[in-house]
């Protein structure tokens, strides 16, 4: 052993502004926190819709000021590439053996996105969207 | 053989993953659309209510935020190790603690409507 062994620094606080992929890694990161706090929203709507009709359009109307815009907002930006990035690495992810070989990377992702396209039409035409 | 509870952990983890990527950018639209003063007709009072009353409408819903809560609590708490957060015992006791208790919550909401 060496008298004086090389200790790399790596700082356990900033390390990700090292390197682009690692501010990516993070920015995906950073999606779980948006999706986190839009679940518990998702969850205080439900408890206000078993509580009848008042309450829960109490709640629709609470929602109606720019903060949660704001959030909203951001949290769907961060929502959608939460989805791309996860579609993207669902082949490594997911990989799909159909005898010898491994399904083609494109098949699997593009397999997503027409679910993902599908999901998404059938949700917002079952609000009323269209 | 050493038994691990890694498997039951990253199959909620794959699972919620998978059903968000999959969800959670049009049900934020809907609501978006709601918080500018423009309520969907599907998240009306008269429509939510009917699809959470029923047994498909609580299935649903209730896979989409139980899956969220415990993927979330698990991304979580890699996202606090990521930022220098590295008592990583408490963080996971706290963040899956509290993805439990939500999951009792939102078993006992269902319920009820």
């Amino acid at each position: 052993m060496s008298r004086y062994p090389y200790v790399r620094e790596v700082s356990p606080t900033t390390w990700y502004f090292r390197a682009p992929r690692y501010m990516r890694y993070m920015t995906r990161e950073v999606t779980s926190i948006f999706i986190g706090i839009f679940t518990v929203i998702m969850l205080v709507g439900l408890s206000r819709l078993s509580e009848g009709q008042a309450p829960y359009e109490d709640f629709l109307a609470a929602l109606n000021n720019p903060f949660s815009v704001i959030f909203l907002f951001l949290a769907l930006a961060f929502a959608l590439y939460n989805s791309f990035t996860w579609f993207n690495v669902a082949p490594k992810a997911m990989p799909i053996q159909v005898g010898e070989e491994l399904m083609p990377d494109i098949v699997v992702a593009g397999g997503h996105y027409i679910l993902w396209a599908i999901l998404s039409v059938v949700i917002l035409i079952w609000a009323g969207i269209f | 053989m050493a038994k691990s509870n890694k498997p039951i952990i990253w199959g909620a983890f794959a699972a919620g993953g998978e059903a968000v990527s999959l969800v959670a950018p049009a049900i934020i639209l809907l609501t978006l659309l709601a918080a500018i003063g423009r309520v969907p007709p599907g998240l009306s009072y008269e429509q939510m209510h009917s699809f959470a009353a029923g047994w498909f409408g609580k299935l649903v819903l209730f896979a989409i935020v139980f899956l969220s809560l415990w993927s979330q609590a698990h991304r979580l708490r890699i996202t606090c190790f990521d930022f220098g957060l590295r008592a990583d015992g408490l963080v996971a006791t706290l963040f899956y603690m509290l993805a439990g208790a939500a999951s009792l919550w939102l078993i006992l909401i269902l319920g009820n409507i």
